[in-house]
């Protein structure tokens, strides 16, 4: 009787105290003058220090655009590394404000983990690595090969799952550590490397000869990549999500850093809303935020292409391609809601 | 018959003869202790073949073939993988260690503020110094300065926000520094809190010895790792919200915890080894329990189990590198951060990175260990003949 006691107890305790968790964040985040935002404790191009020790990467921008969205100051964030066991935790329970770490949007953590998603910055996928030699061009001609792959993921599942569905045989050469994988894989253990395919890239960049290899063009897996809050503050969910389709919808309107402050004197009405400029305009004020909410985040970070750019497409180490992320009217996956 | 007059019988000792060539010479040493019988020959030609095969190549890679200075990646790879060093180059990355010395020392702690940690580095220095030269007088002093002025000091100087100071969050915190600050803390804490548990283990007094065996037995049942597990996932759930504690606090009170109940059990070994006649020859003279502790028991007991307190602190320094796993970046973890940095990504950078941070860890761990080496011929009054 007293077990069952305490543990009602200490459930009452967790349940209560997570969902307490769920007060007005908007202002909460304005009375501490900073996001705070949960991300990788490393990874290539998404999260990672330069060489003064500020956080940089592709999901750091995307906490520096919330930032610019609230504050019109993209430098008012504090960042929280998070491990992949803690980055669940410290959202729920209020560490921080939002999660920008390459976090897979599935359907459980949208419902029993208590998240929210709805925005997908990056659409990854699991791909396949070979070296050029092989001479293979699509991942069903790997009949029989040997696949280095890392042990207890996603990943060794969906490899068996795909060769199965397409009756194909494969040996797996299985390794707890990545760095395992990636000696292994350079030694010829193996014939082909299977993980991320964004984390494909900066695995190849580490080879001693990365342009020996190719990255396969199929994905085996769907990991729809986005930044995710605490369910039950919808204002702050909106906030979040909206800052980044305020993104995409800049590259729409070919609005860049550059010239952001000669677009406000576009005559597209579309624009002119967009910026904040049009006479009646409530989008910002309806969100929380000034009007300048979005003028403030392609100030401050760019638009979606000059995020990707910058961070882990052509012209960095990692040369990313568009791919999945081009914008819906390339051929992408990339749509941003109408914003008026 | 006078023996004296007998002719073969000397009448002078004679003079020492010098030594004989085999054991002075330089090849009568090479004789002597490498090729003495033939396993010995043949095991000094195979070590001298392993030598041979390894040492050349190991000092070109980490010296005359490696790359010294540089800011980006293209300095440290081929020109395959876009960089400018010849195809089949292969060498350390000290460039890479150059760029990001500061990082490797101070963590992301703000450039302009550095001045602090280096402060407090040097106080360090100063206190320590003079501590650990047994000659130096003042000695109670010392350790009063640093042992309870100097933490509260550096706490102030490294987290800011008083005295006009800028404040700098313990998450910027990184590298060496977080390194020495968990095991200065660890290592202060657990000595004297192990020796009271060890006390309290062995007293006569049934709540304080249950207290003392159930903490020290359920932290030893438990590894670190999922102390630090539980500090950093669970307890922020149990926590009201806003209430968070910080981070770093919850890995320094978890290293301290675990280090003091692993003192405890060393201290309590060296306890043991007291003759019972030394507790009661104190008793006899009407010495306290305090006093007897203090001034009879203790000082022997602690001399005995240097080694074992030493190893501890060393396996102490060594364990605060599994922070990194709760998201906090000591040397160890700062190093590998930077593997992740598209500007650095080369197939030799991770390699030369692990170099770098496991030389720091043994200059620190072997410097305790010359240490207290020295401290147990120092002390050692009876045990070696």
């Amino acid at each position: 009787m007293k077990k069952t006691l305490l543990s009602a107890a200490i459930g009452a305790a967790v349940l209560g105290f997570a969902s307490a968790a769920s007060a007005a964040t908007l202002d909460n985040v304005k009375s501490k003058g900073f996001v705070q935002c949960g991300v990788n404790t490393g990874l290539a191009g998404f999260a990672a220090p330069d060489s003064a020790g500020n956080w940089t990467g592709f999901d750091v921008d995307y906490c520096k655009a919330v930032a610019a969205a609230i504050f019109g100051d993209a430098t008012k964030v504090k960042y929280t590394p998070t491990t992949a066991q803690s980055r669940f935790t410290a959202l729920q329970s209020g560490e921080v404000d939002l999660l920008a770490r390459n976090t897979t949007w599935t359907i459980s953590r949208d419902t029993a983990l208590g998240l929210n998603f709805r925005y997908v910055n990056y659409y990854d996928g699991q791909g396949f690595m070979v070296p050029k030699s092989l001479n293979v061009k699509s991942a069903l001609e790997l009949s029989g090969a040997a696949v280095c792959v890392q042990s207890g993921t996603t990943t060794e599942l969906n490899l068996a799952d795909y060769f199965k569905a397409n009756n194909l045989q494969y040996n797996p050469v299985v390794f707890e550590k990545l760095e395992e994988v990636n000696a292994a894989y350079q030694a010829g253990r193996c014939d082909v490397y299977t993980t991320d395919q964004s984390g494909l890239y900066a695995i190849r960049l580490g080879l001693s000869n990365p342009d020996e290899h190719v990255i396969l063009p199929e994905i085996i897996s769907k990991e729809p990549l986005g930044p995710a809050v605490r369910q039950g503050d919808d204002q702050w969910f909106d906030i979040v999500m909206w800052a980044g389709y305020a993104l995409v919808q800049a590259e729409e309107f070919g609005i860049t850093q550059a010239n952001v402050d000669e677009m406000k004197n576009s005559t597209n009405p579309d624009i002119r809303r967009f910026l904040g400029v049009e006479k009646d305009t409530k989008i910002g004020t309806d969100l929380g935020l000034t009007n300048e909410w979005a003028y403030n985040i392609v100030k401050g970070v760019g638009n979606y292409a000059e995020v990707f750019e910058r961070n882990i497409g052509q012209n960095t180490p990692l040369k990313i391609e568009r791919g999945l992320n081009a914008l819906w009217t390339k051929g992408g996956l990339q749509y941003a809601p109408p914003i008026r | 018959m006078n023996p004296k007059n007998l002719a073969y019988i000397r009448t002078e000792m004679l003079g020492p003869e010098p030594a004989p060539l085999s054991t002075k010479t330089i090849s009568g040493w090479i004789r002597a202790n490498l090729l003495a019988t033939p396993k010995d020959t043949a095991l000094t030609v195979i070590a001298a073949a392993l030598l041979l095969w390894t040492v050349p190549g190991m000092l070109e890679w980490l010296f005359f073939d490696a790359v010294w200075s540089g800011s980006d990646r293209s300095v440290c790879t081929t020109i395959v993988q876009g960089g400018i060093q010849p195809d089949g180059w292969k060498g350390a990355c000290w460039a890479f260690v150059g760029d990001r010395f500061q990082q490797f020392m101070f963590g992301r702690y703000p450039l302009d503020e550095r001045w602090r940690p280096m402060l407090v580095a040097i106080l360090f220095v100063a206190l320590l110094v003079p501590m650990l030269i047994p000659k130096v007088p003042r000695k109670g002093l010392n350790a009063l300065l640093f042992f309870v002025v100097f933490p509260i000091v550096a706490f102030f100087l490294l987290h800011g926000n008083i005295f006009g100071l800028r404040e700098v969050e313990t998450p910027l915190w990184g590298g060496l520094m977080v390194t020495l600050i968990l095991s200065f803390v660890g290592i202060a804490v657990s000595l004297p809190v192990g020796i009271l548990l060890a006390l309290g283990r062995r007293s006569n007094m049934p709540v304080i010895r249950i207290f003392c065996v159930g903490f020290i037995e359920i932290i030893r049942g438990v590894p670190l790792i999922s102390v630090l597990f539980m500090a950093n996932v669970m307890l922020p759930l149990f926590l009201p919200t806003g209430w968070t504690i910080d981070n770093f606090l919850r890995a320094l009170v978890g290293v301290a915890i675990f280090a003091s109940a692993y003192m405890a059990e060393v201290i309590r070994g060296g306890l043991q080894a007291i003759p019972k006649g030394q507790s009661e020859g104190a008793d006899s003279l009407g010495l306290s329990y305090w006093q007897k502790m203090r001034l009879i028991i203790l000082p022997q007991a602690v001399k005995l189990v240097i080694p074992g307190i030493v190893n501890t602190f060393i396996g102490l320094f060594k364990d605060t590198s599994l922070v990194s796993i709760i998201g906090m970046f000591d040397l160890l973890g700062i190093v590998r951060l930077n593997f992740t940095d598209t500007t650095w990504i080369t197939p030799v950078t991770p390699i030369t990175g692990l170099i770098f941070a496991g030389f720091i860890f043994w200059l620190f761990c072997f410097g305790m260990s010359r240490y207290s080496a020295f401290m147990e011929r120092h002390l050692d009054t009876s045990h070696t003949r």
